[in-house]
């Protein structure tokens, strides 16, 4: 249990922010995750890809703390999670019950709950930091809307302006850009770049080889097991992919480039994985 | 003037006052925390909770103590029970709340069948009798009431993190298990505090039905507390009156006043009512 007032513990400076060693999940002896083993230092920005089914959801439910590995240890900047609140993830819309009675900057404003403590009102400070986080997240004129009046672009930059707000240094991201039209997708690319000029890591889970291959430093493919864990150019080898995604995958090699074509598509049973409360 | 006198005149007699001002709480108490509770969608968890504490309140009856300690007794072990119960993959929640409210409950009528006014205890149980509220269950609906709006505004930011998006709550490092049982605490007590008023049977519109007609007439949680708290004091204390001048059962009145005023708002209320909304479709 935090303690009264949320006191964040100290950062060592050379620690990585997230480090899993050797974490197995299982639902009811049906293993999700196998011996998953890497670390994300500060400032990095990771897309974890695979098929659906390969654990991707309960990757980062592990790393968020929504479920108990059943084996190995999640580690955030070298210590147990408990204390942590450095971790800010943007949930799946689908998750988000759109209906509820809330302003957009009462839901930014719920990412500084820890910071402003139990039983104390939001200060200036929280304030302000709400509405740099607005700012950057391009949502200050959203403010006084209530989250069912918004479009999906700007409700995935709520969140993300939410996750600034909480002072994050790690942001998970699951399926960030699933149903949103192009300038929506650009425009949350964007702010993730400027997060990342900042120092804001970023672990983004996603089905889409392409783009993690052109906006992400590294890629972790996972299906079940880590099977690679390295920069997009190693990585995208037809023998990596098949190894990922198994007989789902054709590759198919042309003279300009390779073409990999996947047999099933992501919408329906993606949108019904996600961050999800186990238990 | 008459309307004075109509509203000022039974409360010459002191069980009318003091009926005036448990049904009053109870309204401002059942309606704020009923926002959580339907916006967490626990309706059947409240419904349930408030059959299964039955066997809590004819123990206590039996045993001569307050029938409050009893009811409370039974409610938080329910639903400690129901957490549990449902904390096991196998069993799912709403079935795990329908096992313990059903055998609870008959267990609670098992017991008052032995006792000799059967028929006349059952009915107050269920329905409540606020024109029998005595001084001392006004100081307990008082305290009580005081005490669950007094944890609904010091946890007000935990809860409302809890309520919109429970992996926040794990991300920030709240005590998510402590504040979900907290909860479930709140509308044992609750539950409690409105008993004498409205009854087992009912008590579910009381936490359900304000806090809907103001989820239609509000865009933010504060607001929808006040609105909710307003509709269902104003709704309880118009059935106390229909009740006093019709000779209606109490509890009902006040239910179906408060769901006249859920029917009006749904119809009506400009920006999202059926009606407007058919009239708008109609022109388009």
């Amino acid at each position: 249990m935090p303690s009264f007032f949320h006191h964040p513990p100290v950062h060592p400076p050379n620690a990585p922010t997230i480090e899993l060693d050797r974490v197995s999940v299982a639902y009811s002896d049906r293993p999700a995750l196998e011996d998953i083993s890497f670390q994300l230092r500060k400032g990095e920005r990771v897309a974890v890809v695979g098929p659906n089914g390969a654990g991707k959801s309960t990757l980062f439910n592990v790393i968020v703390g929504t479920i108990k590995p059943s084996s190995g240890k999640v580690r955030i900047y070298g210590s147990g999670p408990a204390e942590h609140t450095c971790i800010g993830y943007v949930p799946q819309r689908n998750k988000i019950d759109w209906r509820f009675p809330a302003t957009v900057w009462d839901v930014v404003m719920m990412g500084r709950t820890a910071r402003i403590g139990y039983l104390r009102r939001p200060g200036r400070l929280d304030r302000q930091m709400v509405e740099q986080a607005l700012v950057e997240a391009q949502a200050e004129d959203l403010a006084r809307r209530q989250i069912g009046e918004l479009s999906g672009g700007q409700q995935q930059r709520v969140f993300l302006a939410r996750a600034l707000a909480q002072e994050a240094e790690v942001l998970l991201l699951d399926e960030p850009l699933t149903g949103l039209d192009t300038p929506s997708q650009e425009a949350v690319l964007a702010i993730l770049d400027g997060l990342g000029a900042r120092g804001i890591g970023i672990l983004v889970a996603t089905h889409d080889l392409g783009q993690a291959a052109q906006m992400y430093d590294r890629i972790l493919l996972l299906n079940r097991r880590l099977i690679a864990d390295g920069p997009p150019s190693q990585l995208l080898t037809s023998q990596m992919l098949s190894r990922a995604y198994g007989s789902h995958l054709h590759i198919l090699p042309t003279p300009d480039a390779t073409v990999a074509l996947a047999d099933e598509c992501c919408s329906d049973e993606e949108m019904g994985e996600g961050l999800e409360l186990v238990g | 003037m008459a309307f004075f006198d109509w509203f000022l005149s039974p409360l010459a007699y002191p069980f009318m006052a003091r009926a005036l001002l448990a049904s009053l709480m109870v309204g401002v108490v059942c309606s704020v925390l009923g926002t959580y509770v339907i916006l967490q969608g626990m309706a059947f968890f409240g419904d349930a909770l408030s059959h299964a504490i039955l066997p809590g309140i004819v123990l206590a009856f039996l045993a001569g103590w307050p029938l409050a300690v009893g009811a409370l007794l039974f409610g938080v072990l329910a639903a400690v029970g129901i957490g549990i119960l449902s904390e096991r993959e196998e069993i799912r929640e709403d079935t795990a709340i329908g096992i313990v409210f059903a055998g609870s409950f008959a267990l609670g009528v098992a017991l008052l069948s032995t006792t000799g006014s059967y028929a006349t205890d059952l009915a107050h149980i269920l329905f409540g009798n606020v024109l029998g509220v005595s001084q001392e269950e006004l100081w307990l609906i008082f305290g009580l009431g005081l005490l669950v709006l007094g944890v609904i505004v010091a946890l007000y930011k935990e809860f409302l993190v809890l309520a919109f998006d429970p992996t926040l709550a794990v991300v920030l490092r709240l005590p998510r298990s402590l504040l979900r049982y907290l909860q479930l605490v709140l509308i044992a007590v609750t539950i409690v505090v409105s008993l004498q008023t409205v009854g087992v049977a009912l008590m579910l519109a009381m936490l359900v039905t304000p806090a809907t007609t103001a989820s239609l007439l509000t865009k933010r949680l504060p607001s929808m507390m006040l609105v909710a708290g307003l509709v269902g004091a104003l709704s309880n204390l118009t059935g106390l009156y229909l009740s006093f001048y019709y000779n209606i059962a109490s509890g009902p009145a006040m239910v179906l006043v408060s769901t006249l005023v859920f029917l009006l708002v749904f119809l009506f209320e400009p920006k999202r009512g059926i009606l407007w909304q058919r009239i708008r479709g109609q022109q388009q």
